[in-house]
């Protein structure tokens, strides 16, 4: 199994799973595979470990992708997402005026939306993602995704933040005068008098203020939105399931198959990163009597330890056969537990190594 | 330390540390040991994740306290459950149903940020006043988040001038940086990135929020085994397939066990605080009788911790 035929044909790879599986890392050699097979490939990562944003030469975040060289015919760019300047340019590309932009840039309210505001971060990475494709040239964007415990919160998060965007509460609000709304008006002054009383009537201004300024620009904000949902169901984007094989995250791994099930959106390929290896075909039970037969001596230890791993591959096993058989026909692709972290370029190559050339067999790394 | 004491040191411990770490793992071990040393305990999930009721062999929490052992109670408290008992305990049920509805509590949280973070963790406050329980043990978020999830007091002072958010605010403040009432225990991997996240939260958590660090829990260190240095004359009269395999077994076991005694040691020079050690476990099932081990390993680590601290 390999998963080199989705990153020559697909325009779009998001990767998901849930925090700490090696999302990031897995995305970053996705893109550099596409980079090799002649592409012009870029990252979008959200929230790198250091060394691997170093090894992308990401120093800060930066909006804008940077190319990084190598040996390959294609082209290899990263960038990181920056949230708020993310959504300033969408802000400017939707205000009327650049008065109005400016005016909503300086609002507190909105300056704690990029940060404050759940489900922000994923529809950013999205409306990147949908930037890159459309307009950055990119034959291959690679994204991944942030490790939100609201499973799939990024597919959720367009459709959310312009229902947001759309309160009726608060659009009741800016139109005091308007007849027929007068009933609905004296609720609404009621329950904004109460918020006033509990969180101080700043914060409801701060509010007010950035809804009126937004006015007008919902529109804008929806069809956008509609166009990045639109390409995350088109077949030209594969989503992937990254995650280990301990017993949290492949609950979670279940949790998101399900989720993208639901939304209509199959799993393209799964990717067990950390698999602990197999030495042995013996199996943990024959090789713990071993251990117990020569209890209490060198040798005994040696099969204790070697009947620990066997078990351990073979409990991983049957769990990662038991999410595989859930997203079919999607391949599955090991990565085993590497002793170090990936921190060059040099290491993201040896990872491809699993991902594109593997045979899909579990491997046997010893004799017996 | 006796166990007793170390749980008693604090009504409130929050554990903290990045995803995949084994946070809850240690939250119930941690509760257990607990419990096992005479203490009533509540293990508060803010997340709405499952693996809790399961570490127990039960299913699903509630915002309704159950049983997962003697002794070891547990709920959860997500901020609409939080609002929506806070607005009915000051009489303003009616409210309650349309603000839930209405989608205004996304647009008061972006307003005030940090206020989802407050409804939290000032129930958490109220059940700590109420003496709900010897021991509360909070399942914190993972760890970027664990620290606004733990400085949104401070932020929401600021912002925040008047009105009940803010007293509440402030005293879920005053808590955070009373170490008689409250401290966070970090949980950590003996591997690069956990390492580095841990020493990096526990300085913002310091800075930021004057929090009380109690110790460090390094979780899957692999337990020692005989053998892995033995001579090869050990393994005289093994058939050879056999042979190969326990040799390539210990090789990877003793390369294992150095990269994380290395981690240990980064660990160490990066963050003063004493190290809780966990062994990894070989079963990844991470069901009652795992927790149940994880405890025991937990009340002898805690045993050699210094009285004096």
């Amino acid at each position: 199994m390999t998963l080199a035929p989705l990153t020559r044909t697909r325009r779009v790879i998001v990767c998901c799973g849930s925090g700490g599986v090696g999302k990031t890392t897995t995305a970053a050699v996705l893109a550099m595979e596409g980079a090799r097979q002649g592409r012009r490939a870029v990252v979008v990562t959200i929230d790198p470990a250091k060394r691997l944003a170093d090894a992308l030469g990401l120093e800060a975040l930066s909006d804008t992708p940077t190319r990084i060289e190598g040996d390959w015919p294609g082209e290899l760019w990263a960038l990181m997402l920056d949230t708020k300047s993310t959504f300033d340019s969408l802000v400017f590309k939707y205000a009327p005026s650049n008065g109005q932009a400016e005016g909503i840039l300086r609002n507190r309210f909105y300056r704690n939306i990029s940060t404050a505001l759940s489900g922000t971060q994923e529809y950013m990475a999205m409306e990147k993602l949908y930037e890159l494709h459309e307009e950055g040239g990119f034959e291959l964007v690679v994204v991944d995704t942030p490790p939100t415990r609201n499973a799939l919160d990024f597919i959720d998060a367009p459709r959310r933040l312009t229902r947001f965007l759309d309160n009726r509460l608060f659009r009741w609000l800016m139109m005091p005068t308007r007849v027929g709304l007068k009933a609905v008006n004296v609720a609404t002054r009621a329950l904004l008098r109460t918020i006033s009383r509990v969180v101080g009537s700043e914060v409801v201004q701060d509010a007010v203020a950035f809804f009126q300024a937004f006015e007008g620009m919902e529109e804008g904000f929806r069809q956008r939105a509609d166009k990045v949902l639109h390409l995350l169901s088109d077949p030209a984007t594969a989503f992937l399931l990254v995650t280990t094989p301990r017993a949290d995250a492949l609950e979670e791994g279940r949790f998101f198959a399900a989720k993208l099930e639901e939304a209509g959106i199959p799993v393209e390929a799964l990717v067990v990163n950390r698999m602990h290896p197999r030495f042995a075909r013996i199996g943990a039970g024959a090789l713990r009597q071993r251990a117990a037969s020569e209890a209490g001596t060198e040798l005994g230890g040696l099969y204790e330890n070697l009947a620990d791993f066997t078990q351990l591959a073979e409990v991983e096993e049957a769990n990662v056969a038991e999410l595989s058989e859930r997203v079919r026909p999607a391949p599955l692709v090991r990565v085993p537990f590497l002793p170090t972290d990936v921190h060059d370029l040099e290491g993201l190559s040896e990872l491809g190594k699993y991902l594109f050339d593997s045979d899909g067999e579990p491997a046997v790394l010893g004799g017996g | 330390m006796d166990p007793a004491r170390f749980c008693s040191q604090s009504r409130l411990v929050i554990v903290a540390g990045k995803g995949g770490v084994g946070k809850t793992t240690v939250s119930a071990a941690l509760a257990l040991m607990a419990a096992k040393a005479g203490l009533d305990t509540l293990i508060v999930e803010v997340e709405g994740k499952t693996g809790l009721g399961t570490a127990f062999g039960r299913g699903e929490l509630s915002y309704d306290e159950v049983e997962l052992a003697p002794r070891v109670r547990a709920r959860t408290i997500t901020p609409d459950q939080a609002l929506l008992e806070y607005l009915e305990d000051h009489g303003m049920r009616r409210l309650s149903k349309r603000l839930s509805n209405s989608g205004i509590l996304d647009v008061v949280a972006t307003a005030a940020p940090g206020i989802k973070d407050i409804l939290v963790l000032g129930k958490v406050k109220q059940l700590e006043r109420a003496g709900n329980a010897d021991l509360i043990v909070l399942d914190a978020p993972a760890a970027g988040h664990a620290v606004t999830f733990l400085t949104s007091a401070r932020g929401l002072l600021d912002a925040v001038r008047v009105g009940p958010v803010r007293t509440q605010a402030e005293e879920v403040l005053e808590l955070l940086t009373d170490p008689a009432r409250c401290q966070v225990l970090l949980v950590t991997l003996p591997e690069e990135t956990p390492v580095n996240e841990a020493t990096e939260t526990a300085a913002r958590l310091r800075e930021r929020v004057g929090v009380r660090l109690g110790a460090i829990v390094v979780n899957g260190l692999y337990p020692p085994v005989r053998g892995l240095d033995s001579a090869p004359e050990v393994l005289a009269g093994v058939p050879d397939e056999e042979a190969e395999a326990l040799r390539a077994a210990a090789a990877f076991r003793r390369s294992r066990n150095e990269l994380q005694e290395e981690q240990l040691g980064r660990l160490a020079d990066g963050l003063e605080l004493p190290q809780l050690r966990l062994p990894f476990l070989f079963s990844p099932e991470l069901g009652p009788d795992d927790i149940d081990a994880l405890a025991s390993a937990l009340t002898d680590a805690v045993g050699a911790l210094e009285t004096a601290s």
